[in-house]
Formats: structure tokens, sequence, C-alpha cells
């Protein structure tokens, strides 16, 4: 038997929030499968198990805090002897609250038969249909929630049925609940405040000519449709990915005094969440995506971030942040590493500018490339050598 | 024949099979079976058994079933669902014309003993059989109505109560799928889970008394292999627990009819 617990997913977080279970006991799941959505101040993350097996026991409720490490869940793996009939306990979701009279057991039995007491347990239970209850367990409907229509007041198939197209009906309203923006920004406030308190920054500037990018990607999406075409953002990171896979001073985590490297590059992309919201979940190994991959993970990316549905994997391990405000019409930015990462790249939005190309004066265009750098792990000599290397990997979008 | 005579009757059919005949015996009805009930139950379901495989009886036995006629307390049993409790045998109940006419075929085919109980209020039913009306099966239940709000599961005489009834349940909105189930030894469970996975709910009509009567095994079955699909308790209209009475009212209010299924089925769907 394993348990499965409440994870960290990032330095400053103490305690999680179940909001949602995505099994249920006798669920079978593999590793890196998503059981279950925990609300922390980064909003709602999926949270995935590192382990296959069966879900034994569920131990949280939903809408509960806990500290981190709290088991959630009891799995049992592979392997592990099946116990009896005790396997399945009913799930904890809360059974409707008991009403001070006890319902009328006259009303579940119908006339013939003399109704016999069922005594106080069954008073104590909500009238639920048999059919109902399980519609209500896939799709994780509280039953206390639901009005029960059916003989007796029992809450049946098509009461949880219109709960369920209650819940699909407003995304908005959904959202507000999965993204808090206020302790979304008191959680950024955390993060940036112990930065700044902590890393001595060092800043590097790198003007890079992206002409080459521009005159590749012009030729790659001329045969394809809008939605499958290269951005030059994903040929950004794919370049800081590289780069860092090559300079690991760059890639990884300072933690106890001392420098982790990484031994992959899961690569952060700040994303900005309407209202005010800043989230830098990772691309998992961007460094060995292949462009068409990279690009579409960005877009899946993006859209879940901004809808709050990010993957506890995707917040907890990030090993080097790439922002870029291009678009929003800055040259360049500076940004400030989100601990205990060491580094963080800035791209600034393509300029047209005068470039001298072979000797002479022609118009290019040009991107500002900017390195935070954590003075602790590395120093401004090797970053000046990684931002070189994302330039001259940009040189050469072909190879990327 | 007199009924003085069912229980030598009977013992003739079964020599006669066993000794390689396909006869038909015809009981007149069910009440008068019960003189017969040693050679069916001892002889006629055991004997295959009991000779290990040696002998078998492929015999057919017909009898009237069911009340309705003022035929008072002794005249009027429904005693179909005592016979299906018996392994060794099958039981049939046709309610269609298809069915009396194409089910006997097939029974006299059978290498076992085979009971086709006959509701006497279908007697009095008209209806032109297709000139080549043949053979039917007879281990399947028929949907004879499709619906998709409630099962309401019946046989025999109660069959054409219950369409009436689903009729009238049509009129506000509730759409009832009647089974029919011919066969109520074997009974067709594929079928019945089938209607009520689809309809989540059923009403069993059953003209048997309610006490262990078939309504009841079938209800024990649904919650057996359907339970998580029901939505509302089973609900059963069956013979009240009385001898049944002589007075036409009397014999009216103490067997299953039509307002009664109707409203066992809104009870069901919580519109009582």
């Amino acid at each position: 038997m394993v348990e499965f617990r409440m994870p960290s997913l990032g330095p400053d977080m103490e305690a999680g929030k179940l909001v949602e279970w995505r099994v249920k006991p006798g669920d079978r799941v593999k590793r890196g499968d998503i059981v279950a959505v925990v609300d922390t101040q980064k909003g709602a993350i999926e949270i995935e198990i590192y382990q296959s097996g069966q879900i034994e026991q569920l131990l949280v409720n939903l809408d509960t805090k806990v500290p981190v490490g709290t088991p959630l869940a009891r799995l049992r793996v592979e392997g592990e002897a099946e116990p009896g009939l005790a396997a399945a306990p009913p799930p904890p979701t809360a059974p409707a609250a008991p009403s001070a009279a006890p319902p009328a057991v006259e009303a579940l039995v119908r006339p013939p038969p003399p109704p016999i007491s069922m005594g106080p347990v069954a008073a104590a239970r909500a009238r639920v249909s048999p059919v109902a209850r399980r519609l209500a367990e896939e799709n994780r409907i509280d039953l206390s929630t639901v009005a029960g229509s059916g003989p007796g007041g029992a809450i049946t198939y098509a009461d949880v049925e219109r709960e369920l197209r209650k819940a699909a009906a407003p995304p908005e309203g959904k959202r507000a609940l999965w993204l808090d923006l206020g302790a979304m920004r008191t959680a950024i406030a955390a993060a940036m405040a112990r930065s700044k308190r902590e890393i001595p920054h060092y800043y590097l500037e790198h003007q890079v000519d992206v002409t080459p990018c521009e005159q590749w990607l012009t030729q790659k999406n001329a045969p394809r449709p809008p939605n499958s075409r290269l951005l030059i953002g994903a040929l950004a990171i794919k370049a800081a990915a590289l780069a860092a896979r090559r300079f690991p001073a760059f890639n990884g985590f300072y933690r106890d005094n001392k420098f982790e490297p990484a031994q992959a590059v899961h690569l952060g992309v700040a994303i900005a969440i309407r209202g005010g919201g800043l989230a830098a979940p990772a691309l998992h190994d961007a460094d060995r995506l292949s462009l068409d991959e990279l690009m579409s993970r960005m877009r899946d990316l993006v859209q879940r971030t901004r809808s709050g549905r990010i993957r506890s994997s995707e917040i907890s391990d990030p090993t080097i942040t790439v922002s870029s405000l291009g678009e929003r019409g800055v040259e360049a930015l500076y940004g400030i590493i989100y601990p205990p990462q060491v580094a963080i790249v800035g791209f600034g939005k393509v300029v047209t500018r005068p470039w001298v190309v072979d000797g002479a004066i022609g118009l290019r265009s040009v991107v500002t490339i900017t390195l935070s750098g954590d003075h602790r792990v590395s120093d401004g000599h090797a970053g000046a050598l990684f931002l070189a290397e994302i330039g001259r990997l940009l040189q050469e979008p072909d190879k990327l | 024949m007199t009924r003085h005579y069912r229980n030598p009757a009977l013992r003739v059919g079964i020599g006669a099979a066993m000794g390689g005949m396909r006869p038909i015996v015809e009981l007149m009805t069910v009440n008068f079976s019960l003189l017969a009930l040693d050679q069916i139950l001892n002889n006629a379901a055991t004997i295959r058994h009991m000779s290990g495989g040696q002998f078998g009886v492929p015999l057919v036995i017909r009898m009237a079933t069911g009340a309705g006629r003022q035929l008072a307390a002794q005249h009027s049993h429904s005693l179909e669902g005592w016979y299906a409790h018996i392994p060794g045998i099958k039981v049939l109940a046709p309610a269609t014309l298809e069915d009396a006419r194409g089910m006997l075929w097939t029974a006299l085919q059978d290498p076992d003993p085979v009971l086709i109980f006959e509701n006497v209020m279908l007697y009095n039913m008209m209806g032109k059989l297709a000139a080549d009306a043949g053979p039917v099966d007879i281990d399947k239940a028929a949907v004879r109505r499709p619906g998709r709000d409630i099962s309401l599961i019946t046989y025999g005489g109660s069959l054409w109560k219950t369409l009436e009834a689903a009729t009238a349940l049509a009129a506000d909105k509730i759409e009832a799928e009647v089974i029919d189930l011919r066969s109520l030894r074997p009974l067709d469970d594929a079928t019945i889970m089938a209607s009520v996975a689809k309809t989540r709910r059923a009403v069993i009509v059953d003209e048997g008394w309610r006490s262990g009567s078939l309504a009841a095994e079938i209800a024990t079955r649904i919650v057996e292999q359907a339970f998580w699909a029901l939505d509302a308790p089973i609900g059963r209209v069956c013979t009240e627990e009385v001898p049944i009475p002589y007075p036409a009212h009397l014999e009216y209010a103490a067997i299953p009819q039509v307002p009664k299924i109707a409203a066992a089925a809104k009870t069901a769907l919580g519109r009582a």
C-alpha cells in the first residue's frame, strides 16, 4: 500500500485545497495520470500521480485544505494482494445533511406490505437512487447540493443530470473558483520578494538579427493553414532550451546553499492571465521537442493556464524560465528569477533596425534577448556565452 | 377426458414420451394439474437426471390458467409461477396468436417436458394468423412496445392489460416499454436487463399472488444484475393475497388491472 500525498507545488506552498477527485476507489491509475485538482495560490493545479496501481481509498474530502504531505489517497501498487470485500468503501462524498426529523419511512415502501422501520441508519442517509448515486460519483457531484424529485423525494438520475448541466453551463463562474487572482498576487509577491532578497541578480543584453528566422518561417508557413503555423516564439523557446542544455549553470535549482543542475530542460513559460495573474508552467523537455510539437504544447499550455487548469508537474518543476513581452511592444525586459531557479531569459519585440550585414547597412529584424542570472551560480562571462549561443542558434532556424 | 383422469392421463403421456412418442397432454386448467403435480415434478422433470441421462420425457403439457371468468376460488388459479420454480422443465406463457400456435411446435421438438400456460381470458380474443405463420423460439422475451421511461414486465393474460396501461401512460407523456416474457423458465434475463438499463425503472405485472411470486424472482434478478441502473424502487402489480372471489367486481379488484398498472408506473416515476 502506498500513500498518495498532497504534493508541494512550489517552495512557498504550505497547504492546498482539494477541489476535485478525478478517480474513485477501484480505479486503476498509471504514472502520470491526473488524479485530483488542488487549489493553490497559483490557481487550480491538476495533480499527477507518480505510481501505478489501483486506488484503494480516498482519504480527504472535497474542499478540504490540508498541509503539504498529508495523505490524500491510498494506492495499491501492482502485485499487492487484493483485500477482501472491504476493498471499495464508499467514497467520502459528504452525505446530505440529515434533517432534524427523520424522513418518513412510510413513503419509501409502497403500501401493501406494512412498512418496516429501517432504524436510524436509513433515516440519516439521503435517499438517492442507485443510478443517480453512480452518475453523481462519476461526475463528482456533491449529492447534498441536489434536490430530489423522485419517489419519496429521492434524488433520481434526472436530478443529477440537471445538476450536471448546471455545472457545465457557466464556465465563467467556474473560472473564478479555479483562479483566485488575489491569492495568486500574494504568491507572486512572496516569490518575487524572496527572489530580490536572496538572489544576487546580474543582467545581460544581447541584440540578435532574426531575419533568417522570419524568412524561414514565411517559407515554412506558406502552405500551412493558420492554426498550424509556427510563431517566432517557438523558435525562441527552442533556442533557449537548447542553450540551457549546453550551459547547465543556467538550468537547475539553487537550494540549501548549493546549485543542483537539472538533468532535463523543463522550460517555464511566463503566461499572463487576464485580470492581473501570472504563471510560468513548464514545457517538459522543451529541448527535445520538434518545433511543431513545441508549438502545439505552447498553445495547449497557454489555454489551460488561462482557464486555470495547470498540472502539478508543470507548476512545480520548471528548471529555467523564458518571458516574452514582445507582443506588448517593449524592446527589452529584465526578469526576476523565480526561486529556486537560477536564470530567466527575456525576449523583447522584433523591431526593424539599420544593421550592418557583410560590410553594408541594411534593414534587418532585430530582437533584444536578456538574461537575468543568479550570481551565486554563474558569472557574467558564462551568461554572455549562454546568450550568444541563443543568438547563434537563431541564425539557423532549420536546425532547431 | 374428465377431470378424474388427470393423473392417469399424465402417466400415460409420460410413458408414451419415454417410449419415443411426442405426446401432448391437455390438462384443461392449471386448477386440475395439482392432481398430476407428482407426475410432473417427480417423474417428468426428474427422469433425465434420475436415469443418468438415459431417458428423457419429451412431453408437452397444455393447460389454461388465470382468473376473470367468475369461476371462483377453486378454478381461477395462476400457478405458472409455481411450475417455473422447477428445474427440468420449461414453462411457456404465450400471449399472442403467433406464440400460441408457433410455440407448440417448437415445444414438441424439445427433448424435455414443456408446460404451456394459456390464459383463459385470451381464448376469447380473435385475430388472423398469417398463412405462413410457423414455429417461434421459446426462450426469448419480446419487447411488445418500446419506450424509454419505464419497463413494464409481464406475460400471458396481463400483457394486453399492460399494453393498454402503456397507451394510457403515453397520454401523460410517459413512454413505457412493455416486455412480454413468453418463457417463464428459463427467464430471458438479457432482454429484461437491457430494458431496465435503458429505462432505469421497472414494474412487474404478474397474475400470481405476490408472496413468492415470479414477480419476486424477476425483481430479485433485476436487483442482482442491474442495481446500479435503478432510479426507483421496483414496483409489482400482483394478485391480492386472497382466494379469488366469485363476485365480478371483487374478482376484478383482486387481479392486476389497467388502472393499477398505470398507477404503479407513475409511482415509480415519482408522479403518483
